[in-house]
Formats: C-alpha cells, structure tokens, sequence
C-alpha cells in the first residue's frame, strides 16, 4: 500500500514537471510565465536525483556507509572534520557557485532562451551533478586526495603533469574573462565605480577589526561591512550627481584595466586576513542571499519571458557572440551545465569533511542540481528583458554603433522592436548614463535583477538601486576570485616552476612569490588588456577560450571517473560517465577547432589573423589599431589566442590516449585495480549516527 | 520540536562559518581534548587565525 502511494505520488510528479514543460515548450509566440519554468526544473531535478542519482549511489558505486572516510581517519579538528551533511552541502554549494553559471546563461539567451534552458537541463542531470558525485566519491575513497595526485595515481605521472600545467591556464583565462566582466560593468559608470571602490576601504576596515579588536567575530563584522555597503551604493547615486565627484570616478575601459591588474598584484601578496578574507565574508554572504532572493523573487513576481524560444541566430550570425548552436552553445553555458572546476572543489575540501561515504550523492548530486537551478534563474532574469533591450546591451559597438538611435536602427533590421527611447529610458531607470554595449552579462543580470526584485520591493524607484547592488554583488565575488586566484596561480607557478628551477620552489621566499604573482598577473592582464580594447567586445574571444579551458577540465575528470570504473570492474556500467564525456569531449574539440581554423574571420583566430595581414599588405588600418606597429599586435594576439586553444586541445587529447591506455590495461587484468584507501570501518561513534 | 529548531539553527550557524573556511571550534576542542590529551589546545583566536591562513594558502577554495 505505502509503495503505491509512493509510486502513485511520483507518478503525478512526472505529470506535473511534463505538463509545465510543455506549457514552457509548446507556447510559440506568447509570453511564458517563468513561473512554468521553474516548476519544469524543479520536477525535472527532483525526479533526476530520486532516480538517477540513486542508481549510481546504489547501483554503480555502491556507497558503503560502513566504511571509513577520511574525516574520521585522520581527523584533526581543521582540515579534517566529520561534518554533518547539510552543514557540508552549504559549504561546498557556496564553494562551486560563483559568476560562471550566471554570466554563460545570459550569453546564451541570444539564440532564445530554449537551447539554453534544454542544455542547462539535460547537462546538468547526465553530466556535470555526475561529474561531481563521482569525483567526491573517488577522492573520498583515496584520503581526500587532489585531482592532480588522484590522475597522477589512477592514469599515471605524465597525465598528471599535463593536467596541472592545463589547470594554469584555465586558471588565467578565467582570471582575465572575469575582469574583464567587471571592468564592462564599471567603464564609464560613476555610481558602480564608486560602490566597488568602496569595498576595498570597507573590507580593510574589516579586516582589522576582526584581526585586533574582536577577533574571529564573523558575524558581527559581516553584518557591520553588509550597512557599510548597503551605505555605499546610497552615497554613489549623489557621487554621480556631484560633477567633481563624477569625473573621479568615471574610468574608461583601459584605466579600469590598468587598476585592476595594480589591484591584482597588490590585494595578492598583503596578508590574507587584511583585505581578501574580509571581502571574501562579504561576497560569500551576499552571495548566498542574492541567489535566495532572486528565486523568491522570480518564483513570487513570476514574471513573463519576452525573449523568443529561438531566435535566428541560433546560425550562428549573432551579435553577441558568433557560431552556431554546436558546438558554441555548450561551451557557452558552461558552468551551470557541467563545470571542470567543480572537480577541483570536490577533490577539494569537501571530501575531508565528508561524515559517510553516502553523503557523497546528496553533496556531489544535490548540490551541483541547485547551481545549475541559479543558472536557470540566470536565464529567467535575461529573458525578462525586451529582447531589442537585450541586444543593444550585449551587441559590441562595432556592430550596432554608440548611440541609441544607431542601435535602434540596428536591431530593428533583425526583427526586434525596439525604439531609442526604450533604450535611453532603460539606462534612465537604472541610473547609468547609458545601456548601449554593456557587453558580459553582468548589466544584463543586474538589469533583469532590478526589474524582478523592484517589483517584488521598493517599485521603479528603487530600481537604480537594485541595479547597483546587483553589480555590487557580482563586481565583488569577482575580485574576491581575482584575488584568490591570483594566489592559487602563483602557488600551482611555483610548483610547476620548481620542477625545473628549485628555488621557485620555495613560497616561504619573498623573491620567489614575487616574480611567480608577476608573471600571474601578466598573464591574465595580457587577455584582460586585449579583451578590453577588443572592437568586438573582448567577450567574443575570451569567453569561448574560457568555456573550452573549463570543459576541458570537464573532460579530463569524467576521463578520470571512466578509467576508475573500469579499474573497479564495472565496466557494464562506465557509461554512466563514458556518454557526458564523449560529448564534451566532442563539443570541446570541434569548438577549439572552429575558434582556430574557421574561415569566418569573427570565429576564427587565424582567419581573424588574415585579414588583418592583408590590411597591413594594403596598407590600411583596421579597428582597434590605430597603427600598423598596432596592427602587428593584433595579429599577435590572435596567434596567442590560437595556440591557447590548440594547447587546450593537446592537454584534452592526450588525457584521452592515457584514461584509454588505462581502461585497456584494467580490462586485460582480472582483478580489480583501483587504487583506494585499504577498506577499513568506519569508528562505531560514528556507525550509530549515520 | 524546540530541540530540532535548535539544532538548525545551529547547524545554519556553522554551515554559514564554514563557507568561509572556519570549522566547528567546540569540535576542534572536544576533538583535541579525546584524541590529544597531552598537546596543547590552540585558543579560538589562534584556531581562526590557523584557519585563515589555510584556507588562502595556494589551494583552489572556489569556482568560476
């Protein structure tokens, strides 16, 4: 009886998520009520997790809650603590999230808001919670073990070596692409600059109260920097009406660059507890909230979807960002789908904190459903948004022109209705100058974010300000990343440079972290430079070379979870992680591929390269360069940005040769050969509380 | 149903503390005090202090 209600239950749960999806799905031409979105998500999710992360907890892995994790066995109070598993999902939930899953969505709604929400959907549920899970699991059974060591233990030493060196540069191409997110949400806005520059004098402020007169006190002074804050975004609306004022704090694109790249430098070698803990309280819980709001607010306000389901430019013509739906949409979307990052948190601190090897599906699974749920919200959020609206702010300059009746023209020639005054209003509402070429996502979140929670609370007036406290929000948890970054660059430098210099070894001497953050910040402050003065809008060439570093990453993990199965013995069932990765494994490549060698000089680097070199044979010069000594960079650049993409490419074939070498080697044995921790049980204190 | 509010409250609490880095120190404590009964017992200022340090000291503790 008690089954059948349960079946019976679940049955009228499938109904519901089928008949809201086809709410979503078949209403061509009429507004959708984001409302039927999040219900299709929800009971697309909660189904997934019931059923398919179940088997491969029950089925495939088979979770032992008898044996010993590596919280109990070498607890020690710090990094090793049996926690409890809610406790544990809030923190490895707000370690994955971050501006990834909100910024790829958004760039994707320019092909409708369908493939984005398909791809975030079905990416999530095969690939990217199962990416995640599986990784927990193997690095909970190996002592909580680093991917680097769990690749170099499971597929071999060189393996290992080639993914730490891939691991820096996505770690580079993912600091550039996020500043340059935040200087085009901040070049030529007063208000935004001010508030974000106030963080730093906040945060320090912070930093020594929590260090000297009440130390430890977290709460009390996150709560203290959140008025402070709130404070800030208040008083940068009379700095924008200040005229003195206003011209301090209004930067162009380059000044922004140049001071964020001194920020990089600077923020990464003072002591963490000054600048980069406190902030990084700040950006966490603001985090947290903004996330929670925005659900409460896009579930109660439920507002309607303008964008199309599909648009044209699903050919890959569009203005944001060019080429086609495959492969470019699934190295777009990115994080919220599947994130190789993910595999760095979940053989992170995660699985030493980790109470019973059975956590491992509500943490891995659960916790990476919910990030792509943010995703989805993302995509809610750019939806709302008139579509003509969308694409004056996301069209680089060069396509649409610089001033509202250009752009109008401009866009209206694709089809969306779109007039000057819709635009200008909308920068008006907002408080900025102007809208045209806010080009990153950011703006576009914090313009959808403004118009979902300004009806929720505070109605047009406040507007501006939720405009601004949603750039706060993302401005802030990106320079917390820029500068943590930094430092984990400089770190994984120094381990690599060790190798063959052994005095770069040392992080102890001040030379040696001094010249290995100086060639980190070099380094992404070189994309950074050439994005920022990119005609295209810099997204166009970074943003894909980022979503092809981070599904590499993606890649080389489900590549690793494969060869573990296989070396288990559970081969009739590595398909459970051999399908996500053959297909971001194909997806990665061909969209590496066509970023190098596609004809179209938008798409490809070296086509790009071309015609910029007969410009030069003809004597002419083209945008952004001013001169031909400027017109050599740009060809430059784009060898830079070919041979990345290329190096990616080799990283992720050569992977592959070893997880095959490896499967083949564990299928001629006849015994198991994974390498786990010996099986030992679990302390009986902890057996009686699971 | 008082004890199960409590308890969530206090799990949000140390949910919340450990996004940022910082475990349990009453579990640091009871932890030393059962397994390490000879070695000395860091204070809550030197155990948040430990605790900063470690977690921006080179490993990745985030994402994109």
């Amino acid at each position: 009886m008690n089954s059948m209600t349960t079946k019976l239950g679940w049955l009228l749960f499938a109904i519901l998520g089928a008949f809201a999806f086809s709410n979503v799905a078949l209403s061509r031409g009429e507004p959708v009520g984001a409302i039927w979105i999040v219900i299709a998500t929800v009971c697309i999710y909660t189904i997934a997790y019931r059923f398919y992360s179940r088997f491969i907890a029950s089925g495939v892995l088979r979770l032992d809650p008898t044996r010993m994790t590596p919280a109990y066995k070498f607890n020690d109070g710090l990094d090793y603590v049996p926690t409890n598993k809610y406790v544990l999902f809030g923190h490895h939930f707000a370690a994955i999230a971050g501006a990834g899953p909100l910024v790829g969505p958004i760039l994707a709604a320019q092909m409708g808001y369908m493939p984005g929400m398909l791809w975030l959907l079905a990416g999530v549920v095969f690939a990217g919670a199962v990416q995640d899970f599986i990784v927990l699991f193997i690095s909970t059974r190996r002592d909580g073990r680093s991917l680097g060591d769990l690749i170099k233990s499971e597929l071999g030493q060189i393996p290992g070596m080639i993914a730490l060196f891939g691991t820096f540069f996505i770690m580079l191409v993912l600091l550039a692409v996020l500043a340059l997110i935040v200087v085009k949400a901040l070049a030529e806005s007063p208000w935004g600059t001010f508030t974000v520059a106030a963080t730093i004098p906040i945060a320090l402020f912070m930093g020594v109260y929590a260090r000297y007169f009440r130390p430890g006190s977290i709460g009390e002074v996150s709560l203290i920097g959140f008025v402070l804050l709130m404070l800030s975004i208040v008083a940068g609306q009379y700095v924008q009406e200040i005229p003195a004022m206003a011209s301090l704090f209004t930067l162009t694109g380059e000044q922004l660059t140049w001071l964020l790249i001194g920020y990089g430098f600077v923020a990464s070698v003072l002591p963490v507890w000054l600048l980069l803990a406190p902030r990084d309280y700040l950006s966490t819980f603001l985090k947290i909230g903004t996330i929670f709001g925005l659900a409460i607010g896009v579930i109660f306000v439920s507002p309607q979807l303008k964008m199309p389901a599909f648009t044209q430019f699903v050919d890959g013509s569009g203005p944001v960002w060019s080429g086609s739906l495959f492969p470019f949409l699934f190295i777009t979307i990115a994080c919220g789908a599947v994130s190789g990052f993910h595999s760095l948190i979940s053989s992170g601190t995660t699985p030493k904190m980790i109470r019973n090897e059975t956590d491992a599906r509500f943490i891995g699974y659960g916790a990476m459903l919910m990030e792509s749920f943010v995703a989805i919200m993302a995509l809610v959020a750019a939806s709302t948004l008139e579509p003509g609206v969308y694409f004056a702010m996301n069209s680089p300059a060069a396509i649409i022109g610089s001033t509202a009746e250009s752009a109008s023209q401009a866009i209206s020639q694709w089809g969306f209705y779109v007039t000057p005054e819709m635009i200008t209003q909308t920068a008006k509402d907002v408080g900025e100058n102007t809208v045209i070429s806010r080009t990153g996502g950011a703006p576009t979140l914090a313009v959808g974010m403004a118009h979902i929670l300004s009806e929720f609370a505070g109605g047009r007036t406040m507007m501006a300000f939720w405009y601004h406290f949603a750039i706060l929000f993302e401005a802030l948890f990106i320079l917390t990343a820029v500068d943590a970054g930094t430092r984990a660059g400089r770190f994984m430098l120094q381990d690599l440079l060790g190798t063959f210099i052994p005095s770069m070894k040392r992080t102890d001497s001040m030379i040696a972290s001094l010249i290995a953050t100086a060639i980190c910040v070099a380094g992404w402050g070189y994309f950074l430079y050439q994005g920022v003065i990119d005609p295209l809008g810099g997204i166009n060439t970074l943003w894909p070379l980022f979503g092809i570093s981070n599904q590499m990453l993606a890649g080389i993990a489900l590549i690793l979870c494969t060869g573990v199965l296989f070396k288990m013995k559970l081969d009739r069932f590595a398909w459970v992680t051999i399908v996500p990765a053959a297909w971001v494994l194909v997806t990665t490549l061909a969209a590496a591929w066509q970023k190098i060698f596609h004809s179209n000089p938008r798409i490809g680097f070296l086509a790009h390269a071309d015609k910029y070199r007969d410009a030069v044979a003809n004597g002419q010069v083209l945008a952004p360069a001013k001169s031909l000594g400027q017109m050599q960079q740009v060809i430059f650049n784009d060898y830079v940005n070919a041979s990345l993409a290329a190096l990616f490419m080799l990283v992720l074939i050569s992977i592959l040769v070893f997880g095959i070498r490896t499967v083949l080697h564990a299928r001629a044995l006849g015994k198991p050969s994974a390498r786990e921790a010996p099986f030992e049980l679990l302390p009986a204190e902890a057996l009686s509380k699971s | 149903m008082l004890k199960r509010i409590n308890q969530t409250i206090r799990y949000m609490g140390q949910s919340v503390r450990l996004m940022v880095g910082i475990p349990a120190y009453d579990a640091y404590v009871a932890h030393m005090k059962k397994s390490h009964p000879d070695q000395p017992v860091m204070s809550y200022e030197s155990f948040f202090r430990e605790r900063q340090e470690a977690r921006y000291g080179g490993k990745v503790s985030r994402c994109c």
